[in-house]
């Protein structure tokens, strides 16, 4: 497991908070926003840092998020360009984990290897590759580990007890628990059946428990918080930044006011 | 492995195919599998299946001897699988007839799909309305504008249309759009997948309800050829009218297996939609299969004059007929489809739909080529009407 990642979860636990995992698509709107933004949210209490990395078909994405990846995509960013990113952002932050979430085709343009080459380079923390549940994964786990990168993995509302089980099994860093069944930004999330969800999770596995995917404010953040290890809020600062104007004071305040929610 | 056995359990041909999706996804897809090897050999639903294609959807289909345009090619005999003969114009009928049984049987309520030239959004929503489901169609914004006359019948038919504006706006997008709606609704929701592609088991269930059409041909030769075609062509979008009738006659090697893809403005401009012919291995819609990409990893636009065939990726299954050498793909520009697409109506009377255009062109070019003892059985995949307005247009004439 990332050193950083455990680290992180360990001191979240101590303070008896939340973590905060926020989620931005790299090169939207452009590079150097991008590392300025990631900045601003660590400032402001983010804990976690996922990057999207832009792809031309993401499905799993509800409007906000897509509109982020066609950003980004329209700037020419990529997975290569996100290492050179995150390479930049590491020169003065060597202790926030980053994790790449992002769709199959675009990890496979670079292979396993040379991925987890450059990951190294740069310090990456973990991935979590939407399309790519256990049953598809043998090059990127296997890589994955020798790496020491989390393969951070997806259980969803639909997923079954003994489904769960095996997920978790070949899981690390953390489980993203999808609170809906939908896309991200979806706005149907209920924190009851969330709670009971997780609290089976438990069972499964000692891995902390991040939740994500219809988390759009403070109010649905507290509403399943208290179950949780962390947080994923994502299509809430996609749509700050697809607003374009004072992009770092809005999502700065809208960290801060996260954070707050889970302390 | 045998062919015929393809796919594997964990629905891999060869190396493509698969289930890449998200998790919320699995459970509902591995659900399918099992529903629907459970039903699949069952009496009652072959029966129902089996009367449904003959009569609702007037199966079987001829096989027609082209003899005029064997005569003008002067080469192999020509003859023609007629599924534009079929209720709604198109082969696409034939799956929807099949999956909106196994979605009854699910107990499922709502149905979904994606449609690009319109047709098995036609399709779909016929077998919808003949079932009192409720039916919502995506559709890309490009091909709502180039496929109006499909659009305006699928309201007739009472569902509703979504139009998709991201991406590219074409078909792939529609099929992204579906898989969010299905990600989000999966509990009362089936969605009708209209090709060959896709996530594990829709390659396998669409080509399985498809494979009437090879099964038909394969005894009809036997009376209307009297002995086995030498060569099948079909065009080649996401793959399942070439997929069904190939399948088959996977096992006869007797028999070559031409599949014909969108050139566009040729292969040489980058401006297709020809993955097997110019693309590489990816991942996209769930499935491993050859993609139209760059080397990033992003999914390129495509081009072709038929909506239908304007799809960046293929069904996986013929991806791997690719790879081992069973099957033989081509491609055919839009010029030679629009040459093709004339010369059918004028000299046999048969106006085909513009993607079927692409294999008449591929016959075009290879029939004078062969032995007048041979032979070649096309697929006419589906009807022309709907692309009248798309002809119009490029002869500069306003309907
Ligand atoms: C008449 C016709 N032929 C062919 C196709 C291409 O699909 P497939 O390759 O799955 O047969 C379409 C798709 O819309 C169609 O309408």
């Amino acid at each position: 497991m990332s050193s950083k990642i455990k680290e992180v979860f360990s001191k979240v636990h101590a303070q008896n908070r939340k973590a905060l995992i926020t989620y931005i698509v790299s090169g939207d709107p452009d590079h150097k926003t991008t590392i300025d933004i990631m900045h601003a949210m660590v400032g402001e209490g983010a804990d976690i840092i996922e990057l999207g990395i832009p792809f031309s078909d993401p499905m799993a994405e509800g409007v906000s998020i897509q509109k982020g990846h066609e950003r980004a995509l329209e700037k020419g960013a990529s997975l290569n360009d996100t290492f050179e990113l995150v390479k930049e952002f590491r020169l003065s932050d060597k202790k926030t984990p980053i994790v790449f979430m992002g769709y199959m085709n675009t990890f496979e343009s670079l292979g396993a290897k040379l991925f987890m080459e450059k990951a190294i380079a740069v310090d990456l923390d973990g991935i979590l590759i939407v399309d790519m549940p256990p049953e598809e994964s043998s090059d990127f786990s296997r890589e994955a580990t020798k790496a020491n990168i989390d393969i951070i993995r997806l259980i969803a509302p639909t997923t079954s007890s003994s489904r769960a089980k095996k997920i978790c099994s070949q899981c690390s860093g953390y489980v993203y628990y999808i609170s809906v069944k939908g896309i991200t930004g979806a706005a149907n999330l209920d924190a009851d059946d969330v709670k009971d969800k997780v609290s089976e999770l438990r069972l499964h596995t000692d891995l902390p428990i991040a939740i994500g995917f219809g988390i759009k404010d403070a109010a649905s953040a507290s509403s399943v918080k208290d179950v949780a290890d962390g947080i994923v809020v994502g299509s809430v600062f996609v749509d700050l930044i697809g607003e374009a104007d004072n992009i770092i004071d809005k999502v700065s305040l809208k960290t801060k006011e996260l954070s707050e929610v889970l302390n | 492995m045998s062919e015929e056995l393809m796919p594997d359990k964990n629905g891999r041909f060869g190396i493509y195919g698969g289930r890449y999706v998200a998790e919320t996804l699995v459970p509902a897809l591995e659900e399918l599998s099992e529903q629907y090897e459970l039903i699949k050999n069952e009496d009652k639903f072959l029966k129902e299946f089996k009367d449904d294609l003959a009569h609702y959807v007037g199966r079987p289909s001829p096989l027609y001897f082209a003899k005029r345009w064997t005569e003008l090619l002067g080469g192999a005999q020509i003859y023609l699988k007629r599924e534009d003969l079929n209720h709604t114009g198109a082969h696409k009928i034939n799956n929807t007839v099949g999956q909106i049984l196994l979605a009854k049987h699910m107990g499922k309520q709502r149905i979904i799909a994606e449609t690009g030239a319109g047709q098995h959004g036609v399709a779909t929503a016929s077998v919808a309305a003949r079932h009192g489901l409720e039916c919502i169609v995506y559709m890309g914004e490009e091909d709502i504008k180039r496929q109006s006359l499909n659009v305006f019948r699928i309201k007739l038919l009472g569902a509703k249309v979504v139009g998709v504006s991201s991406g590219t706006s074409t078909l792939k997008d529609a099929m992204n759009e579906a898989m969010r709606d299905w990600v989000t609704n999966v509990d009362d929701t089936y969605y009708i997948i209209g090709s060959v592609a896709g996530p594990h088991p829709y390659p396998q269930i669409v080509r399985d309800f498809n494979a009437v059409v090879g099964e038909e041909v394969l005894e009809q030769s036997k009376s209307v050829i009297g002995k086995d075609p030498d060569m099948l062509v079909a065009c080649v979008g996401g793959g399942s009218n070439a997929m069904g009738l190939f399948y088959p006659f996977i096992e006869k090697k007797n028999v070559r297996l031409i599949g014909v893809e969108a050139g566009g403005l040729g292969l040489s401009t980058g401006k297709h939609a020809a993955p097997l012919n110019d693309g590489k291995e990816g991942v996209l819609h769930g499935m491993r299969t050859y993609l139209m990409q760059d080397d990033a990893g992003q999914v390129i636009e495509t081009h072709s004059v038929s909506a239908g065939l304007d799809y960046p990726g293929v069904g996986p299954e013929h991806a791997w007929l690719k790879d081992i050498g069973r099957a033989e793909y081509e491609s055919a520009d839009d010029q030679e489809a629009l040459d093709a697409f004339k010369e059918l109506t004028r000299v046999e009377g048969i106006m085909p739909a513009l993607e079927t255009a692409h294999g008449i062109a591929y016959v075009k070019k290879v029939a004078p080529t062969m032995d007048p003892n041979q032979s070649i059985v096309v697929n006419v995949s589906g009807r022309g009407d709907k692309d009248i307005n798309t002809v119009a247009s490029i002869e500069g004439i306003e309907l």
